[in-house]
């Protein structure tokens, strides 16, 4: 921000000699250290931190697991057996790689009803809110393409019955579909290319993570009250305040996760990718993993090919288009009562939308489908743009330090100097 | 430098930016199409698609035998006399694709059905003998098909394909030719 220019001063020689020629040190600490947040960021604010840790996660294991797997339809189920019977330690590999994508969903999950919640999505945070979809959708193909990867059936027909959602294209479907799998079904040359670019997007989703940051300090943080930081006493410079909640929420995730990979490694994934993949038989029951299954019974629930592809797809693209269907002036649904209950029937929405994913297409789960599907559209396309209209919102507190402190806290009332000047702290 | 006109008037300098745009973005479009075309398909995975010969006199009337060729599956079924029956007397303006048995069976074999094995919709196996037709029942979504492998319920929006095969005796096909 402008009007926090960076206070980093080199210490030695040669931090001077180094930051006169790239003054990279300087950015980091303008960005993660000096950087002034709004005082009143609470836990859903700390996962952006936990993604980027998931990421570096995923990625240093998933290095270390291409170095014992072999990209072969005749080797990789059982290289991935050899990672984990052989290898050392190829088991917590393995099972922190796999289990690490499930909690990577489960952050950003949070981490979109955060932006739904408190309205971070509306200007000047548009192309912020835009970068947050692209990644989630590189995210979604990262994870695809993994999941094919020990060749199990899951992988096998999860893969069959995705690339095929492209058949459904007028004309050029079919064409497509054999260019996705360089054959006429999905073998030997779909494994080897989706391990390239399995290897290859998660890079691509860290650099769009940068691009992510960046725009996110242009306008800084939003806050639980929707309202910007109008002076120095709104805010806290990011370390130590916010790298200290970061950290201690990262452990509490830690423990999640690692009660997974240590109590419960397979509960997140599905018996039937420990038998080989088989293309002349579909297990009887099949369905995506967790994080797929909302889009999935969305996917089901239109009774047309190709109306069903389009609606998957539309219940992810129709994200990016919220900032201008959302006719709110206020940010936070903390000042807005409708909405407040809206956002939160939308993630019941959402859930259930789950739940009728992993149950069999047929009687009353595909008519609950078809109804939560139509819900879920209505959220975004009716609802949202509605409530702008006719909501009363509370009125909205001043600045963020009063809502904090109240209105006799906001003058000089404060216990020390360094929350009064965060800005010189650090 | 004096010299330069004005942008009301189109100059040599406008016509060779455009020139150099076409003529670099038709290099750019030559060079791309390798890389896209090295995706197709390889000359090893058609050249598998050679032609695969079928005994037929294993086949129990009511079995349905599975196969692959080009990498895909056949189902390759030797249909009972009721099976005929029911795929030959169905109301072509019951079908979503309508077609005939006879146009999906070859003259005189009409107990043989030949198609591919994966369901239209999106790619998985269908059960034989299940569903409400007792063709075949796909588990992912619920299609439905009939002793012709014709659909008739569920997402799938055409019938399960015949690929091109000949009878090379009474008893022998070769799948992957057509007469
Ligand atoms: C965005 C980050 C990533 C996500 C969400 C992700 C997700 C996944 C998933 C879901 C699997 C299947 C796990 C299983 O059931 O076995 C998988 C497997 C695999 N991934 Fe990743 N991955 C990521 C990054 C990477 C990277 C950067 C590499 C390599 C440099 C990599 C290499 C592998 C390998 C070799 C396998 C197969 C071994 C196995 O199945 O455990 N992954 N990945
Ligand atoms: S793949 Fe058969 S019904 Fe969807």
């Amino acid at each position: 921000m402008s009007d926090h220019p960076t206070t980093y001063v080199p210490q030695s020689a040669l931090a001077k000699w180094f930051e006169s020629r790239l003054p990279v040190m300087g950015l980091l600490h303008s960005s993660f250290v000096a950087f002034p947040v709004p005082r009143n960021l609470n836990y859903f604010w700390t996962f952006g931190a936990v993604l980027f840790f998931m990421l570096i996660s995923q990625i240093v294991t998933g290095i270390v697991l291409a170095m014992h797997y072999t990209p072969h339809a005749d080797y990789a189920f059982q290289s991935v057996e050899h990672i984990m019977r052989d290898v050392n330690y190829g088991w917590l590999l393995r099972y922190l790689h796999a289990n690490g994508a499930s909690m990577f969903f489960v952050a950003v999950y949070i981490h979109i009803f955060r932006g739904l919640y408190y309205g971070s999505y509306k200007a000047p945070r548009e192309v912020l809110w835009i970068l947050g979809v692209i990644i989630l959708l590189l995210m979604m193909a990262t994870a695809f393409m993994g999941y094919v990867l020990p060749w199990g059936q899951m992988s096998f027909w999860g893969a069959t019955v995705i690339t095929n959602l492209f058949s459904a294209i007028p004309v050029v479907g079919e064409g497509i579909v054999h260019f996705l799998w360089g054959g006429f079904s999905v073998g030997n040359p779909t494994l080897n290319r989706f391990f390239s670019l399995h290897y290859l997007l998660p890079f691509m989703i860290l650099g769009v993570a940068m691009l992510h940051v960046w725009a996110l300090h242009v306008p800084g943080n939003n806050n639980p009250t929707g309202v910007p930081i109008k002076s120095g006493k709104d805010a806290v410079p990011f370390h130590p305040y916010m790298t200290v909640k970061d950290a201690f929420s990262l452990v509490l995730f830690l423990i999640l996760f690692s009660w997974f990979v240590f109590y419960m490694p397979n509960y997140l994934g599905h018996a039937d990718n420990y038998i080989p993949a088989n293309p002349s038989v579909t297990p009887a029951h099949i369905v995506p993993e967790w994080y797929f299954l909302p889009f999935y019974a969305i996917l089901r629930a239109i009774p047309d090919k190709l109306g069903g592809v389009i609606a998957m797809f539309a219940s992810i693209a129709i994200l990016a288009f919220l900032p201008w269907l959302d006719t709110s002036k206020v940010r936070s649904a903390a000042y807005r009562p409708l909405y407040r209950i809206f956002s939160w029937v939308f993630v019941l929405c959402a859930i259930g939308l789950g739940y009728l994913g992993a149950m069999p297409a047929e009687g009353g789960y595909v008519i609950a489908s078809r109804l939560l599907t139509a819900y879920y559209f209505a959220h975004f396309l009716i609802i949202i743009p509605l409530l702008g209209l006719f909501e009363t919102p509370k009125p909205l507190p001043n600045s963020i330090v009063e809502s904090v402190l109240g209105k006799a806290g906001s003058g000089s009332g404060l216990p020390t100097g360094a929350a009064a000047e965060p800005q010189t702290k650090g | 430098m004096a010299q330069t006109t004005s942008a009301a008037e189109p100059t040599r300098r406008d016509f060779l930016y455009i020139a150099t745009g076409a003529v670099g973005a038709v290099g750019v479009a030559g060079v791309a199409w390798p890389f896209i075309s090295s995706l197709a398909p390889d000359a090893q995975t058609v050249a598998a698609g050679a032609p695969v010969e079928l005994d037929l006199t294993p086949i129990a009337e009511g079995q349905i035998v599975k196969l692959f060729w080009r990498g895909n599956l056949i189902f390759v079924r030797h249909r009972t006399a009721e099976e005929i029956q029911a795929a030959r007397s169905a109301p072509l303006t019951a079908l979503r694709d309508p077609q005939p048995d006879e146009a999906r069976t070859k003259e005189g074999k009409a107990q043989w059905l030949v198609v591919y094995g994966n369901c239209t919709h999106l790619g998985c196996v269908p059960l034989g003998q299940q569903g409400e037709y007792k063709g075949w029942f796909c588990p992912c979504h619920g299609s439905i098909f009939d002793t012709s492998g014709r659909v008739r319920g569920g997402p799938a929006p055409i019938n399960l394909p015949v690929p091109p095969y000949t009878f090379t005796s009474d008893t022998a096909i070769r799948i992957g030719a057509e007469a």
